[in-house]
């Protein structure tokens, strides 16, 4: 168990200077001159030029050259300076300000994929093969293959403007109600898996030994699916909402961008827009790294909550 | 890393249990039957399951206004007049005209091609890279396979979406042609880890077979051995997973194009049409609409196919 919790931290470091340094190089790396891009149309005088060159150590050329900087880069976001947009605001402080929009966004779609698809999975598994469960595998195979694009603008039409059942956008400080509907929209393609894995595991463990010798003892079917087959079904369907909270933190690109919530999502929609490539750069490093926190988190709980697993 | 499955994986084993997971066929005890191949036996399965007549049409459909749009429609789809913004239908415009006056219809029909070239590439690619570093990996194994695992698992580990708006942001060209190849480029660099890892682990098991080690002795080298008498077992299960990967990238090809990162006009994409439609979707929705339901209906079509596939040959079903 330690040593799998050390070699995984391992791998994680070697993933984010891996992904870092991809995200380093594409943005900043290669381009003309940075300098005149970071002044736009102005020009630049010798002396802010001197300046600028002295404070990024651009005069170092080369491989060398490069790590240099990137180091300089990894070192300000391991503190969390993020520096500033093109709009001058610190990037550090619209994230201060999105994030509790976004996390409660996450949080209503978990909170969405749980109720609907851990029930309805659970119910699908008891009743394999039978019209539910076909239907639901038919309709979570609908949500899986309908690309979010697709869905989040519909459901905005459709209830939000046809038919008025929710408010179409959300606005500046978007109450619950708000953020129901995108929510929904977010947490069904989580729903969909979470629903399909805890039917699949249902479905196993109802055929596992340990169950048989519940009933052959005599306990009802009542207790021995909601204890016995439940709790150990589960185990999957954590793990997989885990991971999801970081997914969605990061996949709220599009959900975020269409309902208008201003969350994270919906900063980094509206950087790519107006190519504001800093606001970009600095957003989706902090998203890596959430995303890679979030898989380490889970791979841990994974182990932890699974004692059947060995990782030697 | 061999020995522990990501959540990814586990829920890849989840959704391999497809909508028409049925208990396959009951067996005939005690009628002698003809010994059948697996791709009999997968044949016969498919041939009885709607689901996959119905993907396997909407596909050939796609296809063909792909290849031939003017089968589909005989407008023009970059015909645009202003005077008939939001029109309604009339002569061949069956779903009107959108806010730059162009027919709606035509302009979806036009769109599947963009979608299926950058489809078929990437998973063409994504197939031709999988297929290298699996191999390797799983015929030598050793330090090839470590070396080669941890790099799919760090490219796993990498968000698609995020990747995509990073690489994307570098390309400042407005030419179709360099749009779609970096499009193409970035959907394979990043997506070809899921069919490495089948291809790696179809691969270890055919390793073992008897016929490998007969080969062997006969003098074949690794090369022959590879090309000849492995590749055919893994190419099957490869095969099954770009299908699916394949619809994946035409939703990725079309949210990369809302987002204003993939593709841009002049070039016609449901996504960028997607995007229009939505801006003005109080005023007129069958814009919005038309492309959507072409895209989603895309998308299943070729997710349905491969899981119906998928299922077919999964033995482990039967």
């Amino acid at each position: 168990m330690f040593r799998f919790i050390v070699r995984r931290l391992l791998q994680m470091v070697l993933a984010f200077f891996g992904t870092t340094l991809i995200v380093y190089a594409l943005m900043f790396a290669g381009q003309g001159d940075p300098i005149q891009a970071l002044a736009g149309e102005r020009p630049v005088t010798a002396a802010q030029r001197a300046y600028l060159t002295e404070k990024y150590h651009l005069d170092a050329t080369g491989v060398g050259g490069f790590f240099y900087r990137y180091f300089d880069y990894i070192s300000n976001l391991l503190r969390g300076d993020l520096g500033e947009s093109l709009t001058g605001r610190s990037i550090g402080d619209i994230l201060a300000a999105a994030w509790p929009v976004t996390i409660r966004l996450a949080l209503i779609a978990i909170a969405v994929a749980v109720i609907f698809g851990v029930t309805a999975g659970v119910l699908a598994g008891i009743r394999r093969a039978s019209i539910f469960d076909n239907a639901t595998l038919l309709l979570t195979l609908l949500v899986l293959g309908i690309p979010t694009i697709v869905l989040a603008p519909l459901a905005q039409y459709f209830l939000g403007v046809k038919w008025q059942l929710f408010p179409p956008t959300a606005g500046a400080d978007p109450d619950f109600f708000a953020l129901l509907l995108p929510g929904i929209v977010l947490g069904s393609l989580s729903l969909a898996t979470a629903l399909r894995l805890t039917r699949t595991s249902v479905a196993e463990n109802l055929r596992a030994d340990y169950v048989r010798t519940a009933r052959s003892k005599g306990l009802p079917n009542r207790r021995v699916v909601s204890v016995h087959v439940l709790r150990n079904s589960l185990i999957p369907v954590i793990t997989f909402l885990g991971v999801e909270v970081g997914n969605l933190m990061s996949g709220a690109i599009i959900t975020e961008g269409v309902f208008n919530i201003p969350g994270v999502g919906f900063n980094l929609f509206r950087g790519i827009r107006t190519e504001d490539g800093p606001l970009v750069v600095g957003i989706v490093s902090v998203l890596v790294v959430v995303y890679l926190v979030s898989n380490l988190v889970v791979d841990i709980l994974y182990a932890v909550l699974d004692p059947r697993i060995r990782y030697e | 890393m061999s020995d522990f499955e990501t959540v990814a994986a586990s829920e890849n084993q989840a959704a391999r249990r497809g909508p028409s997971g049925e208990p396959g066929t009951p067996n005939q005890v005690g009628q002698p039957r003809k010994p059948r191949s697996l791709a009999g036996d997968a044949w016969r399965d498919l041939r009885r399951k709607p689901i996959f007549w119905i993907s396997l049409v909407l596909v050939v459909l796609v296809t063909a206004m792909a290849a031939v749009p003017g089968l589909f429609t005989s407008n023009d789809p970059a015909d645009c007049v202003l005077s008939r913004q939001h029109a309604a239908p009339s002569g061949g415009a069956i779903f009107g005209y959108d806010f730059q006056g162009c027919d709606t219809y035509a302009r979806a029909v036009y769109g599947a091609r963009a979608s299926l070239l950058v489809g078929a590439l990437s998973a063409l690619f994504t197939g031709l890279i999988a297929l290298v570093v699996g191999m390797l990996a799983g015929y030598f194994g050793g330090w090839v396979d470590a070396v080669l695992s941890r790099v799919v698992d760090i490219v796993l580990g990498i968000p698609l979406l995020l990747a995509a708006i990073v690489l994307l942001k570098r390309v400042a060209t407005d030419s179709a042609t360099v749009r779609l190849g970096s499009v193409i480029f970035v959907l394979a660099v990043l997506g070809w880890t899921t069919a490495a890892r089948v291809v790696r682990s179809s691969v270890i098991t055919a390793r073992e077979q008897d016929y490998v080690a007969a080969a062997r002795m006969l003098g074949a080298g690794n090369g022959r051995i590879m090309w000849r008498h492995i590749l055919p077992n893994a190419l099957a299960p490869a095969i099954v997973v770009l299908t699916i990967a394949l619809g994946s990238f035409i939703a990725a090809e079309a949210t990369l194009s809302f987002l204003g990162i993939g593709l841009r006009e002049p070039t016609i994409s449901w996504g960028i049409e997607i995007n229009n439609g939505r801006v003005h979707m109080r005023e007129s929705a069958t814009p919005l609409v038309v492309p959507s339901t072409f895209l989603a209906l895309t998308v299943l079509a070729f997710i349905m196919l491969g899981d119906a596939i998928r299922d077919a040959f999964d033995p482990k079903l039967r």
